[in-house]
């Protein structure tokens, strides 16, 4: 049935459409997303706009002050730390997006088990999560990262694992939630398979939700990152990754700053912004607002 | 009249309340246990040296000097040690020191169950008590370096009583003879220990209480001394001391270590050695060491803070084989060795701990190696992690370094010996044992230098140990602070301190 | 009590079972013989036999978990191999150190994040909005081992103003102990800031469009009555469930803080324990925090009941 594009819009748009025009209209979610954008783009084309191999060291150009040569200046063994700061956008990203999809992946199919089924399975897959949700989350990654050895790889399973609670209570109580609308309710007496109804009316309701989450948990995901690296559990040098730099740059914080200035600096812009965003995305697609 | 008399009374108040003076000192780590037979870090020792006296000392150019024993004599065979005891020493629970002390701490550190002193005692096979001040003890051969091993640990004196009420948990409460006695410690956060009225040298101690406090982070334990939290700190960061030379509120400190830095090779510790050309030949390695300026590393690595040295000892030490001086860099002459020994692109894992020393170290060798035709892998471990893959021989090399003992035998003996527990190489060699052993039981200077000269000519035709720095003792203190003397083996000694 | 709580009350049990079996599995399964590091720098085989006796390391795991959990249910929590200090001595010492760190952070949270989420909310879409918004992100935004490096550089080196690391008891100096705690607390609070001012903003804006507060609003009373009488105390109800549920991550989640600050808390102690590998003070602080954890979630979904009047039916 071919709809005439006027008539939509004269009759109203749809619900997807309304939360695209008020996240367009917030202005922090949308700086926020440009952001973001530029970082995937400085990722995605780092070895075209870096000036120097990361890994490059240079015996003459240890700790340079940031001048012509070297716009953020230069490390401890003297690799560039522009050119680090650009390529460790790309360890973030993979951190960030990585971890998540491990989150959601394993999160999100559970839980909708769980709210599905219900009974024995809920209970105990609920005090499975509940448990997981007690341990402190950075200690469970730095459990985990430890005991997988010490690397970026290591580092976003650990941190996609720690996190998966969090999406499978998420997707529980949505899914919860929308178990009893009208709408499934007709699709099972219709004679639906279960799976059918649990992925092709179920799960796209209860999506909008777990996007925000999923932005957010972006967020925290790099930061964890970070932090792991801050412990040496991380990405490992030589390799470039914020964090692993924030880690080295403690030791020269007084004698030079820009080690640290800069990574630190990404690492507040890229979380802020996915923050803002995740943000933004929860207000436009909050059904209750105006 | 009146006035005067108050006068002197409130300046005599405010004299003494001047003089209730505390050292704050700033520590790299947390000890572990305060029990000398026990204990197993190094930064415990520090902790030690004003708690716990120690029949002798060394001093600056490694000599021992008396402390609990003011004299020794060897027996003509070298197999007894007769020691005199300093009269009227007392534990801080005012229990008498004497021979039957000294004997119940020999056998408490050999006996203990868990203690760590079992194996550096191992020759001592019995003490006597010949009479209340002197004590003999017994060895099963001679062995050279036993005066060293009672400068440390081993020769540390406990109150028999107090060891003998708190078997279990000594630790927790220690009770010893230094100029300090135990007060009180928070794991993680300070000890504290306050000055034994009754120390025997107590005319060089001018502290009535000294705090430890483990502040891991070296930035901020700098930060803490700038900010006057902190009188003394230890293991200042290199990158830091620019900026502290130029701070004169505060002074520098420094000493060569015992020990040294350098990368382990797996030569016959498991078949994973047979696997790689670094592991199977001698040459590979010799075109290893070759690649490596070892000037560089120190300055990039180490801030320059560290003497270059290619053997267990640094070069300046009494006992340094002069046969087998530092290797200049020759990439030509190590792209030679790897043609003859058929390898052109040899490739490797190095094996780093993922501490900020050993992971410069690992990257500056790997950038310098490449220029030999080397592809060196880091592979971050950590450090935990790494001493067990290093026990069952999974690795092809190790950034390791070792904290350094007195005596060249502690350098080398648990690391060359067949199947000592240090021996990551896994080297076994009955020449090598030989060696070791006569310059255990030598006790002649002249002969132990032969014996480590022949060692040392051995050891590098094998060469499974690429020493490559012995770094520097870095103390940052208050200008306020004086007499402070480094020692080589990183302990602070309170004796002489003042402010 | 209704059937709801009672069974949340059951459910405690198991949860707590699943703790035990999480964390022992990640203790007991890290890689490598745990005797070997905490043997120390000689590596005495002796000393690594002795020790591996001592935490039993040759029997099977389920073994070693009963030796464990045997001792749990006694009130033994075991002992740190490293200083030979019993664990729940360990626990007690650093409970108060870890709850007034908890406590300020959290209290800071609260005094930064409500009002920008009032603001926030009340100012939607404004200038307002966005700078509450982004001064209440950015503690968030930040990784706090870094923003808590760079406020002892401010604070304590260069205006020295504040001890750069450490901790003194209030029954000492309290004025010490403030001094010492309120960088970290305020490096703490920020990040929860930012969770507090999202769900006052949020639950703030669904109130105020209510039924209700239009009835209000339309009865006449200016807008500030209308926030602060009703709109409010129904917003706050949400935040007492998340305000005690922030808390009981900061008992045991403030590890990075306390590694930069020098605190001595449970962050610390567990971080260095994991490194090495004194299984009995990781499991066994885990195991405390998150049973009060667990706890402070029943008391925040008991409190929550009992204060909305709606749920009682």
């Amino acid at each position: 049935m071919r709809t005439n594009p006027r008539s939509l819009t004269e009759r109203g748009d749809t619900p997807g459409r309304r939360a695209l025009r008020r996240l367009l209209r917030r202005r922090g979610a949308m700086l926020g997303l440009v952001i973001v954008l530029i970082f995937i783009v400085l990722a995605v084309f780092a070895p075209l706009i870096a000036p120097y191999d990361p890994v490059a060291t240079s015996w003459s150009a240890v700790r340079v002050a940031p001048s012509a040569d070297y716009w953020f200046g230069t490390d401890e063994i003297g690799r560039d730390v522009l050119s680090r700061v650009i390529w460790g956008a790309r360890a973030s990203l993979l951190a960030g997006l990585v971890s998540v999809c491990i989150s959601m992946s394993l999160g999100v199919p559970i839980g909708l088990l769980a709210a599905y089924v219900g009974g024995w399975t809920d209970g105990l897959i609920s005090r499975f999560t509940d448990s997981m949700l007690a341990v402190p989350f950075l200690i469970l990654a730095i459990a985990l990262a430890a005991f997988l050895g010490p690397s970026l790889t290591n580092a976003m399973i650990a941190i996609g694992v720690s996190a998966t609670p969090i999406f499978i209570r998420l997707t529980r109580a949505q899914v919860l939630a929308v178990k009893v609308e009208d709408f499934v309710e007709a699709a099972r007496a219709v004679g639906n398979p279960h799976w059918r109804i649990a992925l092709r009316h179920i799960l796209p309701n209860v999506l909008p939700p777990l996007i925000v989450q999923a932005t957010l948990a972006i967020a925290a995901a790099i930061i964890a990152e970070a932090s792991l690296s801050f412990l040496g559990l991380g990405q490992q040098p030589p390799a470039p990754s914020w964090g692993s730099m924030l880690n080295t740059a403690k030791n020269y914080v007084d004698n030079s700053p820009w080690m640290a200035i800069w990574p630190g600096l990404s690492i507040f812009l890229l979380v802020l912004s996915f923050n803002l965003f995740g943000d933004g995305l929860r207000d436009a697609l909050d059904p209750k607002h105006k | 009249m009146k006035k005067t008399f108050v006068l002197a009374w409130a300046l005599a108040g405010f004299a003494t309340l001047a003089s209730a003076q505390t050292l704050r000192i700033g520590l790299a780590e947390d000890p572990d246990i305060l029990d000398p037979s026990l204990a197993r870090s190094f930064v415990g020792r520090i902790v030690f040296a004003s708690l716990c006296d120690k029949l002798v000392d060394i001093d600056e150019k490694l000599n021992i000097v008396p402390q609990l024993a003011t004299s020794w004599q060897w027996s003509a065979d070298n197999k007894s040690l007769t020691m005199k005891l300093r009269p009227g020493v007392t534990f801080h629970d005012g229990e008498k020191f004497d021979a039957a002390a000294v004997k119940f701490n020999i056998e408490r550190h050999k006996n203990m169950a868990g203690s760590n002193r079992r194996g550096e005692l191992l020759p001592v096979a019995s003490v006597d008590v010949v009479d209340e001040l002197t004590a003999k003890l017994n060895l099963s051969a001679p062995f050279s370096p036993l005066l060293t091993v009672l400068a440390d640990r081993a020769g540390m004196m406990v109150s028999p009583k107090a060891a003998l009420a708190n078997p279990t948990n000594f630790g927790t409460k220690p009770v010893c003879s230094g100029p300090f006695k135990f007060t009180e410690r928070i794991a993680q956060d300070r000890i504290v220990l306050e000055r034994f009225a009754n120390y025997w040298n107590k005319g060089e101690i001018h502290f009535d209480k000294v705090t430890f406090q483990p502040i891991v982070d070296a930035t901020v334990r700098l930060a803490n001394l700038r900010s006057g939290q902190l009188d003394l700190i230890e293991r200042v960061a290199p990158s830091d001391i620019a900026s502290i030379k130029a701070d004169k509120k505060l002074t520098i400190s420094r000493i060569t270590e015992l020990g040294y830095q350098g990368i382990t090779i797996n030569t016959g510790k498991s078949e994973q050695a047979q696997k790689n050309p670094l592991g199977r030949d001698p040459r590979v390695r010799e075109a290893f060491e070759l690649s490596l300026d070892r000037a560089g590393i120190v300055k990039v690595a180490a801030d320059g803070e560290a003497t270059a040295g290619n053997q267990w000892v640094p070069p300046a030490n009494a006992f340094y084989a002069r046969n087998v001086p530092m290797p200049k860099r020759d990439v030509a002459r190590a792209k030679a060795l790897l043609k003859e020994a058929g390898v052109t692109n040899p490739t490797f894992t190095l094996m780093t701990p993922t501490t900020s020393d050993a992971q410069r170290v690992a990257q500056v060798v790997q950038a310098m190696a490449k220029e030999a035709g080397f592809d060196v892998k880091i592979q971050a471990t950590e450090f935990a992690t790494s001493l067990n893959l290093a026990d069952k021989g999974q690795f092809d090399a190790y950034v390791l370094a070792w904290s350094g003992r007195a005596d060249p035998d502690g350098n080398l003996f648990s690391f060359y010996g067949c199947k000592q527990p240090l021996n990551y190489s896994g080297e076994c060699r009955p020449l090598w044992d030989d060696l070791l052993n006569r310059s255990r039981t030598t006790l002649d200077t002249s002969g132990r230098i032969k014996a480590f000269a022949t060692l040392a000519a051995e050891t590098v035709k094998e060469r499974p140990v690429i020493y490559l720095y012995h770094r520097n003792w870095l103390y940052a203190s208050t200008t306020k602070l004086t007499g402070m003397r480094p020692i080589p083996d990183g302990l602070v000694r309170l004796q002489g301190l003042k402010m | 009590m209704p059937a709801y709580l009672l069974k949340r009350l059951a459910a405690i049990l198991p949860t707590i079972f699943f703790v035990t079996i999480i964390i022992f599995g990640l203790q007991q399964l890290l890689p490598g013989d745990a005797a070997i590091i905490l043997a120390g720098e000689n590596q005495d085989p002796t000393v690594i036999a002795y020790l591996r006796q001592k935490m039993h390391l040759d029997e099977s795991l389920p073994m070693r978990y009963a030796y464990w959990i045997g001792g749990v249910v006694h009130g033994d929590l075991g002992e740190s191999l490293r200083i030979q200090e019993p664990v729940l001595g360990l626990i007690l010492q650093k409970l108060p150190v870890t709850l007034e760190l908890a406590s300020l952070a959290m209290l800071i949270a609260l005094v930064i994040g409500i009002p920008a989420g009032i603001v926030s909310a009340v100012g939607k879409d404004t200038v307002w909005d966005y700078t509450a918004n982004v001064i209440a992100l950015w503690g968030l935004s930040t990784p706090n081992f870094w923003l808590g490096i760079l406020m002892i550089l401010l604070f304590s080196v260069n205006l020295g103003w504040l001890p750069a690391s450490g901790y003194v008891s209030p029954f000492e100096d309290l004025r010490a102990n403030l001094a010492a705690l309120i960088m970290p607390a305020f490096v703490l609070g920020n990040a929860i800031a930012a969770v507090l001012m999202r769900h006052t903003r949020r639950a703030l804006l669904q109130v105020l469009s209510a039924d209700y507060v239009r009835t209000a609003r339309a009865k006449g009373l200016d807008e500030r009555t209308v926030v602060l009488k009703h709109a409010l105390r129904n917003a706050l109800t949400p935040i007492i469930t998340l305000g005690a549920l922030e808390f009981g991550t900061l008992l045991s989640g403030a590890v990075l803080t306390e590694q930069v600050f020098s605190i001595p808390g449970f962050g610390k102690l567990i971080v260095d324990a994991v490194f090495n590998r004194d299984y009995a003070v990781v499991q066994g602080v885990v195991l405390f925090t998150s049973s009060v954890y667990i706890v402070l979630n029943l008391l925040a979904d008991l409190a929550y009941f009992v204060i909305n009047p709606r749920l009682r039916g």
